[in-house]
């Protein structure tokens, strides 16, 4: 089936599209966007994480289907202008980075959590973060990229 | 395999009595799991998310909600967490904030299994599933009604769920769950309690702790008969730790990788007791600012 959704601003229509397929694949094999990453394909990892219409969902959970006439953003699409989004740029900075695999999915959902609390608790960042899987920073260094992103944000760092 | 994306609900109606076997999708974070690990091909996908209106919920003229099927779990939580604050702490618990953007309490009905954290509170606020057919139109089916087996409900083939009705919480209402940690996890057991003081009812809700969810129908009994309704007196710890012991007698665990069945029996007295301590005291508050 066809597919039409716009990705990063982007209208594309995506023909061949397998009726299962999930919108992770999509935006993976056929949009050419690989910055999602798929790792399990049942929602536990949160690799994957994109925004739906705007609100951060799994990717690999989203029937390719549904998303027809939707808007996708995508890890790709927040580096607006070719600079780095400050979320981007505070993972850098504090070293949140290791492997680098988990770090799309949690730079989209750290996004989506100081776009709606931008003074966040500890608490409000480990809730907001739940469901991403970090194997490799032991998630120090990624609480302290988003307490970074924050200050940076209100303007005291 | 087709996709059917019906643009209105009774062209979503006229689809599944055409195809009982074209599975529902809202948020699919239980369907896609299924077909992305190929343990699930159905026939058709049955995608309910463009119907017009199905994501919004509303108050009834007799007062009640009537909460549409698209409704998600964070805007359960947002925009209804005042008015139904059982289920809102249950759906609080559900997955990661991912999950909850896209998981929906009519989906945690459609798949019924016993660990659905939706379901304890439905039953403790006597809760209704309105579902509707092409043939036979709309049954109200109460949630006490609803489950009848693991992961089989009271659903038939050509029907569709389209809201579940439930009345604005009159008193306090918690929700429990054991599971092994914060975030994303199925329940191991979990147990909801409303408490109802118009009537001086109580109602109650044991999860993952039997083949179905179901009420603890004699500790509801001993509670309304012995609480003190009048909220003058502290809780009384005998009454407290007999409710406890009452609840958890009405659950019929198994072992499995998750706990063993007296591990189960164990936390629902455990969080019969806590979750009524909270309400009790909640209420006691309550009648004090009244009085
Ligand atoms: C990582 C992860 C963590 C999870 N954690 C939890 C948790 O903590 N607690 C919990 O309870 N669940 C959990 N779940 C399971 C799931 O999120 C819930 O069951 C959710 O409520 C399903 O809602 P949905 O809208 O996504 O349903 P879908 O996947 O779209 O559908 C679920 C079932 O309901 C049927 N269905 C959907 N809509 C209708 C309808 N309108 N009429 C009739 N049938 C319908 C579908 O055919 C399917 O059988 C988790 C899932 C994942 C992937
Ligand atoms: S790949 Fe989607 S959550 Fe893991
Ligand atoms: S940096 Fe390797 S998984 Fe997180």
């Amino acid at each position: 089936m066809r597919v039409n959704l716009t990705v990063n601003g982007r209208r594309e229509a995506v023909d061949g599209v397998w009726e299962g397929e999930s919108l992770l694949y999509v935006l993976r094999e056929r949009v050419g966007l690989p910055g999602a990453k798929n790792a399990c394909e049942q929602g536990e990892c949160g690799s994957c994480t994109v925004y739906l219409d705007g609100l951060p969902v799994c990717a690999c959970l989203v029937a390719a289907g549904q998303a027809e006439g939707r808007e996708v953003r995508t890890i790709e699409g927040l580096a607006a202008g070719g600079g780095l989004d400050p979320v981007q740029r505070a993972f850098l900075d504090r070293g949140a980075v290791q492997c680098g695999f988990c770090t799309p999915g949690l730079i989209v959902q750290a996004h989506d959590l100081l776009a709606r609390v931008p003074d966040p608790t500890d608490g409000e960042i480990r809730e907001a973060l739940a469901g991403n899987l970090c194997r490799c920073t032991g998630y120090e260094k990624i609480i302290e990229a988003v307490r970074l992103a924050a200050a940076r944000r209100a303007g005291s760092a | 395999m087709d996709f059917l994306r019906p643009a209105t609900w009774e062209e979503a109606l006229a689809a599944k009595a055409r195809r009982p076997d074209a599975v529902p999708l809202l948020g699919g974070t239980d369907v896609m799991v299924e077909i992305n690990l190929d343990a699930r091909r159905p026939a058709a996908l049955l995608d309910l998310t463009a119907v017009p209106g199905l994501a919004a919920w509303e108050r009834a003229v007799d007062g009640r909600l009537r909460v549409g099927a698209g409704v998600t779990y964070a805007r359960l939580i947002a925009e209804l967490g005042d008015l139904l604050p059982g289920l809102a702490q249950a759906a609080r618990t559900v997955g990661s904030p991912q999950i909850r953007n896209r998981g929906t309490v009519a989906g945690n009905l459609g798949a019924a299994s016993p660990a659905g954290d939706s379901h304890p509170p439905l039953l403790a606020g006597d809760a209704v599933v309105e579902a509707e057919s092409a043939a036979r139109g709309t049954r109200m089916i109460p949630a006490g009604d609803f489950y009848l087996g693991v992961k089989r409900s009271a659903l038939a083939p050509d029907e569709l769920i389209r809201a579940f009705w439930a009345a604005p919480a009159s008193g306090p209402q918690y929700f429990s769950k054991v599971g092994t940690r914060n975030a994303m996890v199925i329940a191991v057991c979990s147990f909801a309690i409303a408490l109802h003081p118009a009537e001086r009812r109580v109602g109650t809700g044991v999860g993952s702790a039997a083949p179905t969810p179901r009420r603890a129908p004699e500790a509801e009994r001993f509670l309304a008969g012995e609480l003190d309704w009048t909220g003058a007196a502290p809780l009384d710890a005998r009454v407290a730790a007999r409710f406890g012991a009452l609840a958890a007698r009405a659950a019929a665990p198994i072992d499995d990788v998750r706990g063993t069945a007296d591990y189960r029996r164990h936390a629902i007295a455990v969080m019969a007791r806590r979750t009524l301590t909270w309400a009790y005291d909640d209420y006691r508050k309550k009648a004090a600012e009244c009085a």
